[in-house]
This record gives structure tokens, C-alpha cells and sequence, in this order.
């Protein structure tokens, strides 16, 4: 599950209060389902829990109190530690590659972003190679082929995304170095 | 690699009048074996390959083939290698249309010297592993085009060359159709130990290959990530962007 890491990304990146951080994330992952707020606060307990994130204090900028939460070095280290680590190359881990490029785009630098980038791509290749071997073999029956190809293409459309971004995040690279 | 390698390039340099289209570019294919060509379009993957075969003449560097300089080889030695070394197959539009599958199949083998005859027996055995032998008197016009490429395929082959260039040979076909020529392709040349060199800038076909050869911008690219889009022109930029320039 990415949702955590996600919400200790947007800490990282600035201490936050629950509202902000429901905010942040509903307004970054439009696809997704608004996020509950009972999920917010449970999520927050458990960084919290885990010694990720502390209650730094609390803010009442024009409205009722709210506690205002930041990410600790520890939480740091183990977002890195989550940026750093490819999906396994399965069908449908797109939002979970989209999680990490948001975030390491957010609290890495670019990088960092594209190392991770890069290094899921080889990743992706890897296991399309096997499934191609998989396909490709005369004792494959029908029905392995059919899987084959339907890991394959969905790997692929995760591919053809991973390499768009990485182009434009190697183009946002050269304007900022140049 | 341990056995020498079959095909060199060294420093591959090539432009067409200001345009570079490589720029210096260093690649070992070995006997046998499989090598995915990627890149965004523009890169130089057929440039190299060209390069490669012998077709185009770098302007710096060096391609060898079993150990020995080929580049600066004669047009007529270079296109006696061709005939008997190297066999090409591209995307589409090879085939003489006024000739048959088979005579077009034949046609590598008697331009060679190999009389008529045996050249339409071996043209017919090539045709026949490829899968197309009922269309060997069919003109090219009447077939599809994937029975075109097997036929382009089994050309390129009858020669029994040792290294098979192919430059998106799937590239006009529907998915099965090109699965099905690079089944055949993978197939054939694995049997006669015959390297493949295969551009693409499908990941689906590169995975075909044990090995990803990726370009970018004229250079050899070794994080692997060549396949992608093609940006020429400005980028929009996403909010995502705008935040990492930021820092
Ligand atoms: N005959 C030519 N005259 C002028 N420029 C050329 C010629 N052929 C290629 N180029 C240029 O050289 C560069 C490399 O071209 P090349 O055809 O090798 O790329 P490619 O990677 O095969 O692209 P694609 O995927 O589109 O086939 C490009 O910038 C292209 O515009
Ligand atoms: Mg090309």
C-alpha cells in the first residue's frame, strides 16, 4: 500500500495538519477516490505510532485547533528507502509507480526521481522478457500464453508512461542545470 | 563475452550534411545472438544499422565483421557480404511486386550464382518453415502483409546469412501478425545459430531480444531506457514539474 508513504511524502515536503494533507492528496491523485478522513487521522496514528511523523504543534489560523504534524528523520529515511525500492513488475502497480514518481518528484530531487524512474524501467524489461520466453516456448499452452500476453501489456502501457516521464523529467533536469 | 565478437562497431560516427545522426557509437554482437535496437524515434537506430550491414559508410570509426575492417571496403566487396553474410529485412515494400513469393525468395540465391532451379528448391524449403509455401506462386500484391514479411523474412534468410538485419520488421503489422513473423523470425535464425540485430521502438518486440542496445540522441544510452516518446517541440508542463524545479 502506497497511502501512507504518500501521506508522509506530503509531511516531508511541510509539516501539515489532516485537512491540508486530505487536501494534498485528493488534489494530486485526482483519479483516486476522495480520501476519507477516518482514513487520514488512522494513517497519521499509525506514522505516528511507528515513530515516522510527530504532533508538532497545533494551528489555528482563522478556524477551530488542528494538530499539526511533521515527518521525523526516521520517516525520512524510510520514505527514501521507499523511493529507492522498484515494484515488482506485476499488472496493475501503475498507481503505485505513480505514488513514487509524485512523491519523489515532491521530496527528492530529480535525480533521485529518475534514478528510481530508470531502474524501474529495467525492472519492467526484465519480467517482460521472461514472459516473452514463457509465450514464446512450444510446451506453453493456450492459456499461458493469453496470461503471458495479458501481463505483457499492461507492463508495456506502464513502460510507455515510465519513459514519457522520464523524458520530461530529464528535460525539467537540463532547463534547471542550464 | 568470451568468443570473439561477430560484428564491431567502434566509435561509429555518421551525419547527413549538419545533421548528426550518430555520434560515435561502440556496439559487440555476438554469433547467435539476439540484440533489440531502442530508442525514440530520430536516435540513429537505422543509421547504425546501416552502418552495421555495410549499406551506409561512416564517416569515422570502424565496423568490423569476424575480426576485420569492413568500412572502407569496395561498394562490390561490401555487396558480395551482403549477398552471402548479411541478410536485411525491413518494414515493408521489399519485395519485386512483378515476381512471385518464390521467385522473389529465389531471387538473393541466383543474383549469387545458384542456378534456377535450386534456387526455387530452396526458396519452396524456406518458404515452407516460414509457414507461406501454399502462396509460392502468388504475386506479393495478393497476400497480406504478414505473409509479405515471412516472405521478406524467408528472403533475407535463403542465403543463410550470419548476422539478420531487421529494422522494425514488425512495425506495418497488427499485433498477431507480427507475432507471429517474430516467432518465425526468432525461430528460424535460432535453429541456424544466425545473430539478429533488430530495431525497434516497441518494448513488446525488444523483449523478443536477450539484450537491449538503446540510442538516444545519436549515443549509446547504457541505463537501457532508449524506447519513448517522442519529444521534438515543447513540453507541457504539469504541476508535478513546476514543484521539482522548484527546489
Ligand atoms: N537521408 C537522410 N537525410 C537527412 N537526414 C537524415 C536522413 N536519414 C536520417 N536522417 C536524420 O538522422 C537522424 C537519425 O535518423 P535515423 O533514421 O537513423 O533514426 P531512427 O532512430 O531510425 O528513427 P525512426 O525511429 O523514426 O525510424 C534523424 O535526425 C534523421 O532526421
Ligand atoms: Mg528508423
Amino acid at each position: 500500500m502506497s497511502t501512507p508513504y504518500v501521506l508522509l511524502g506530503f509531511l516531508a515536503e511541510r509539516p501539515r495538519h489532516g485537512y491540508d494533507l486530505k487536501h494534498a492528496y485528493d488534489s494530486r491523485f485526482p483519479k483516486a477516490k476522495p480520501m476519507a478522513f477516518g482514513q487520514v487521522y488512522a494513517t497519521l496514528g499509525r506514522l505516528e505510532r511507528d515513530g515516522l511523523a510527530f504532533a508538532q504543534g497545533s494551528d489555528q489560523a482563522g478556524g477551530p485547533e488542528r494538530t499539526v504534524y511533521a515527518a521525523t528523520p526516521e520517516g525520512r529515511a524510510r520514505l527514501e528507502e521507499w523511493l529507492a525500492t522498484v515494484e515488482t513488475p506485476a499488472p496493475h502497480v501503475n498507481s503505485a509507480l505513480l505514488a513514487k514518481v509524485t512523491v519523489a518528484l515532491l521530496v527528492a530531487d530529480v535525480e533521485t526521481a529518475s534514478t528510481y524512474v530508470t531502474d524501474q524501467v529495467a525492472a519492467h524489461m526484465a519480467r517482460m522478457r521472461e514472459l516473452t520466453a514463457i509465450k514464446t516456448s512450444p510446451q506453453s499452452a493456450l492459456s499461458d500464453v493469453i496470461a503471458a500476453d495479458y501481463a505483457i501489456n499492461h507492463l508495456d502501457a506502464d513502460l510507455r508512461w515510465l519513459r514519457t516521464t522520464l523524458d520530461r523529467v530529464s528535460d525539467l533536469h537540463r532547463e534547471v542545470h542550464t | 563475452m568470451t568468443a570473439e565478437p561477430l560484428l564491431t562497431g567502434r566509435g561509429v560516427v555518421k551525419s547527413y550534411g549538419q545533421i548528426p545522426a550518430l555520434r560515435g557509437v561502440s556496439v559487440d554482437v555476438a554469433e547467435g545472438e539476439i540484440v533489440a535496437v531502442t530508442g525514440p524515434s530520430g536516435c540513429g537506430k537505422s543509421t547504425l544499422l546501416h552502418c552495421l550491414a555495410g549499406i551506409l559508410t561512416p564517416d569515422a570509426g570502424e565496423v568490423s565483421y569476424r575480426g576485420e575492417r569492413i568500412e572502407r571496403r569496395s561498394e562490390a566487396e561490401r555487396s558480395l557480404l551482403r549477398r552471402s553474410e548479411f541478410g536485411v529485412l525491413f518494414q515493408f515494400g521489399q519485395l519485386v511486386p512483378e515476381l512471385t513469393i518464390a521467385e522473389n525468395v529465389a531471387l538473393p540465391l541466383m543474383l549469387g550464382g545458384t542456378g534456377r532451379r535450386q534456387a526455387h528448391t530452396a526458396a519452396l524449403t524456406w518458404l515452407d518453415r516460414l509457414g507461406v509455401a501454399h502462396l509460392a506462386d502468388d504475386l506479393p500484391g495478393a497476400v497480406s502483409g504478414g505473409e509479405q514479411q515471412r516472405t521478406a523474412l524467408a528472403r533475407a534468410l535463403v542465403t543463410e546469412p550470419r548476422v539478420l538485419f531487421a529494422d522494425e520488421p514488425t512495425g506495418a503489422l497488427d499485433t498477431l501478425a507480427g507475432e507471429q513473423v517474430l516467432d518465425h523470425l526468432l525461430r528460424v535464425t535460432q535453429d541456424q545459430g544466425t545473430a539478429v540485430i533488430i530495431v525497434t521502438h516497441d518494448a513488446r518486440v525488444a523483449a523478443y531480444a536477450a539484450r537491449e542496445f538503446a540510442l538516444r540522441d545519436g549515443e549509446h544510452d547504457p541505463s537501457g531506457v532508449g524506447i519513448g516518446s517522442v519529444r521534438r517541440g515543447r513540453r507541457a508542463r504539469g504541476e508535478v514539474a513546476t514543484e521539482a524545479r522548484a527546489r
